[in-house]
């Protein structure tokens, strides 16, 4: 038996792309099987292992794990990034929130029509500067402690770096007001198994192209 | 100071309504700030309560949470609604996110256009009754256990009986091909604390109305684009 999870789902970012962040950053490796087309998705609805449907699916520890929150959760758990207790697990809870309602603007961004890509990208600047980059700022500059919550690296690092980077490929210097963030930023992405994930040659999936969307919308919307 | 929760939020369900059941169930009081007008929710925003400028808001154990998951497992955690071990929990977190989903087209339902509706209501039905009782129909029938995760009341028999009576609300003969989710809905209901969140008086709100609806957008108003 694999000790190793196995990933289903397409080439894309998406919504498996912050299990592959934290897997990595867990210095967990990970095997992903890649639906290309509508069949592949069939296919697996068919053999029963999608409880609702739906991907990502994530078989691992003998579950096939289905639902992003859940498979999240339960690999923050696994690998020690969720806190010491209770409460510091409610913290790291609130920022992840946050931080993936702007991931989910970012992840619909490129399925959005083209007359409204302007409109749209405007959102998640403004959002991202406004409503979600200030409180991060805060709470490092207010602690100043290298990681958002407990003194210590957990999925909330992981999540928020990940939200950076993937504003900056929007608008690369969005950073320019957050000095907290920067330093935070540069520290988090040394972290080794992370520097690793942003290498060439990771698991670390680019951004979707027009090639790779005709897959996404054939494998789910067609 | 009150040990007692506060919730702030509209007076309906919405997002803050699986948080009132899910305290309710844990047996636990708590006190409730509605807001009716953009300028109590300006005056919020502007207080620096809301971390990311949104309700809901729980004001629980010293902090001010926001964010309903974020919420919902911190109290499904305190009051041991969460499994005893991390695979039972994330059993608990699958079945809550599949009825999430579903509860979110109810949430949504009610602020889409009039002509609209109908195909809403037809896309309610057809995942209820293929995509997610199904599957709570089937944990049920293979574990003969009374509730769904560990033999132990959960977070997600709470997250499901609400969901069930949601739809039922809309679709009065949704269970009718599920005898296992019929006789779950009943034992829920019988459990003391849900049965008494269940009687008139209680802090359940009704289904969301023509008022509701309006006083969202009008709280809403300022800021929405």
């Amino acid at each position: 038996m694999s000790a190793k999870p196995k990933l289903h789902y397409t080439r894309e970012r998406g919504r498996m792309e912050s299990i592959r962040w934290l897997l990595a950053a867990a210095g967990v490796e990970f095997e992903e099987e890649y639906l290309e087309t509508k069949e592949d998705l069939e296919k697996l609805r068919k053999s029963g292992v999608l409880m609702f449907q739906q991907v990502p699916m994530v078989e691992i520890d003998g579950m096939k794990m289905v639902q992003t929150r859940a498979i999240l959760s339960y690999i923050a758990g696994k690998y020690n990034l969720y806190g010491k207790d209770l409460k510091e697990r409610a913290w790291i809870d609130m920022y992840v929130e946050g931080v993936m309602d702007l991931l989910e603007m970012i992840m619909v961004f490129p399925l959005q029509p083209a007359d409204t890509k302007e409109k749209k990208l405007a959102l998640i600047i403004e959002r991202a500067t406004t409503r979600y980059f200030p409180v991060y700022e805060k709470v490092l500059k207010d602690h100043g402690q290298d990681y958002l919550v407990g003194n210590k690296l957990s999925f909330a690092d992981i999540h928020l770096l990940e939200a950076i980077l993937a504003t900056e490929e929007f608008k690369p210097d969005v950073l320019s007001a957050f000095p907290a963030l920067q330093a935070f930023k540069g520290r988090t992405s040394n972290i080794p198994t992370i520097k690793k994930f942003l290498q060439p040659g990771s698991q670390k999936k680019p951004p979707t192209d027009d090639e790779l969307l005709a897959i996404v919308m054939n494998v789910f919307y067609s | 100071m009150s040990g007692k929760p506060r919730l702030t939020y509209f007076n309906g369900r919405g997002r803050m309504e699986p948080v009132r059941w899910l305290l309710a169930a844990a047996g636990v009081e708590f006190e409730e700030v509605f807001l009716e007008t953009s300028e109590q929710y300006e005056k919020l925003i502007k207080d620096g309560v809301l971390m990311f400028q949104q309700v809901p808001l729980v004001e629980i154990d010293g902090m001010k949470m926001v964010q309903t998951r974020a919420i919902l497992s911190y109290i499904a955690g305190k009051y041991n609604l969460y499994g005893k071990d991390w695979k039972e929990r994330a059993l608990i977190d699958m079945y809550v996110e599949g009825i999430t989903d579903l509860m979110q087209m109810i949430l949504m339902f009610p602020f889409s256009p009039p002509e609209e509706k109908g195909k809403n209501l037809d896309s309610i039905k057809d995942k209820a009754t293929t995509r997610y009782f199904p599957v709570f129909e089937k944990v049920l029938k293979q574990h003969g256990q009374d509730f769904l995760v560990g033999n132990k009341f959960s977070w997600a028999d709470i997250q499901l009986i609400e969901a069930i009576l949601a739809v039922e609300e809309k679709i009065p003969a949704v269970l009718s091909g599920f005898p296992q989710l019929q006789a779950f809905k009943i034992r829920v209901s019988n459990v003391p604390t849900i049965k008494k969140f269940l009687q008139p008086g209680s802090p359940r709100k009704p289904p969301p109305d023509q008022h509701y609806v309006e006083t969202v957008l009008k709280v809403f108003r300022r800021l929405m684009r």
